[in-house]
């Protein structure tokens, strides 16, 4: 294994990278179909998605935007969703966090839900890997699937409004969120943290300026980390 | 062209996607960039790990209960829908199978009350 180039380990992070352009692509698409049902034009649709790069925060901001929510809480509420990635860069950090400000800088830009999964799992898995070939892993992660996405927005702003009526479009978003939370509730933790979630949210729709979205998140996060404290404990006593 | 295509008022819209643009960088950027080497504190990781799982649900759910395209009133093909796609996914844990079950459980009954 010691003349492995970080080259191959590219290679490899594409390969592995190679099923999620199921998911890339349809999601891409939904969003650039989405966007130019809300209004947007071609370039702002682009713009949107290659500079903020975080698809479940972009379907928020433009979800809430329809709804009218005021600009501040747009911002607060798709940066909420988002904070997920603060806490892959910091489960990363690790691995990488020794390579130059410049790579670490362009690697935190790729730090998305499937970059990261891959990643972790392999870093944990090979641990002689170095600094260099862990960061050509993740390149290669992103190799393929960011173009596909990228190119995936473009097709569906194209097609955009076109899209009839009788497709039910407005539903695409729950069921695609849906979709991605329910395979990551794997433990009591989680199961709670989406629970209270629900409830608070169904409770706080009264809130307005669609306060009643960061309420329930926040009130989640909470109950999330006391269950997963309590469980601990509990290990460690019996 | 329908009615329904609107249009974002310029500024909000482009303060929005610049907001986003660095306030997104800057959630990636501050454990890999700036913390480096160094370990995290225990209770904020604790936190941070629910994010998805709590605030994804609470965006979800008044659109299922209450969908903008019925003007708000509740409709059965689409909590069938949410619940199919949730069911699904909770067995398969696989994402595509989770929406291609609520697709078709929305579309059928779609079909069959429309």
């Amino acid at each position: 294994m010691a003349s492995t180039t970080p080259k191959s380990y590219f290679w490899k992070g594409i390969r592995d990278s190679a099923p999620f352009i199921l998911v890339a692509g349809p999601f891409g698409m939904l969003f650039g179909v989405l966007a130019a049902e809300a209004g947007l034009k071609l370039v702002e649709t682009m713009t949107f998605t290659v500079t903020v790069f975080a698809g479940a925060a972009q379907f928020t901001a433009l979800q809430l935007m329809q709804e009218n929510a005021p600009t501040l809480i747009v911002l607060v509420s798709a940066l909420a969703v988002n904070l997920r990635v603060a806490m892959y860069s910091a489960s990363m950090t690790p691995y990488l966090g020794a390579a130059p400000l410049w790579q670490r800088a362009i690697a935190a830009y790729f730090t998305v839900d499937q970059s990261y999964a891959l990643s972790i799992v392999q870093f944990e898995t090979d641990t002689a890997m170095t600094v260099p070939q862990r960061m050509a892993y993740f390149a290669g992660t992103n190799g393929l699937i960011a173009p596909v996405w990228c190119l995936a927005t473009y097709v569906g702003a194209v097609m955009g409004a076109r899209i009839p009526e009788s497709w039910a479009l407005d539903f695409a978003l729950p069921i695609a969120f849906l979709a991605m939370i329910a395979p990551m509730l794997r433990t009591a933790a989680h199961l709670a943290a989406a629970i209270t979630s629900i409830v608070v949210a169904i409770l706080a729709a009264g809130i307005p300026f669609n306060l009643g979205l960061l309420v329930a998140g926040f009130a989640g996060m909470v109950v999330g980390a006391r269950i997963e404290l309590a469980m601990t404990h509990r290990e460690a006593t019996t | 062209m329908t009615a329904a295509v609107q249009q974002f008022d310029q500024t909000t819209l482009w303060t929005v996607i610049i907001g986003l643009a660095v306030g997104s960088f800057a959630l990636r950027f501050v454990f890999i960039g700036l913390v480096g080497s160094r370990t995290m504190p225990g209770w904020l990781m604790r936190h941070l790990r629910y994010t998805a799982v709590a605030i994804l649900p609470a965006l979800v759910t008044p659109l299922v209960i209450w969908p903008t395209a019925t003007g708000g009133q509740p409709d059965g093909p689409r909590m069938a829908a949410a619940a199919m796609t949730l069911i699904v996914g909770l067995i398969t844990k696989n994402v595509i199978a989770a929406i291609l079950a609520g697709a078709g459980t929305l579309y059928a009954l779609l079909y069959l009350v429309g």
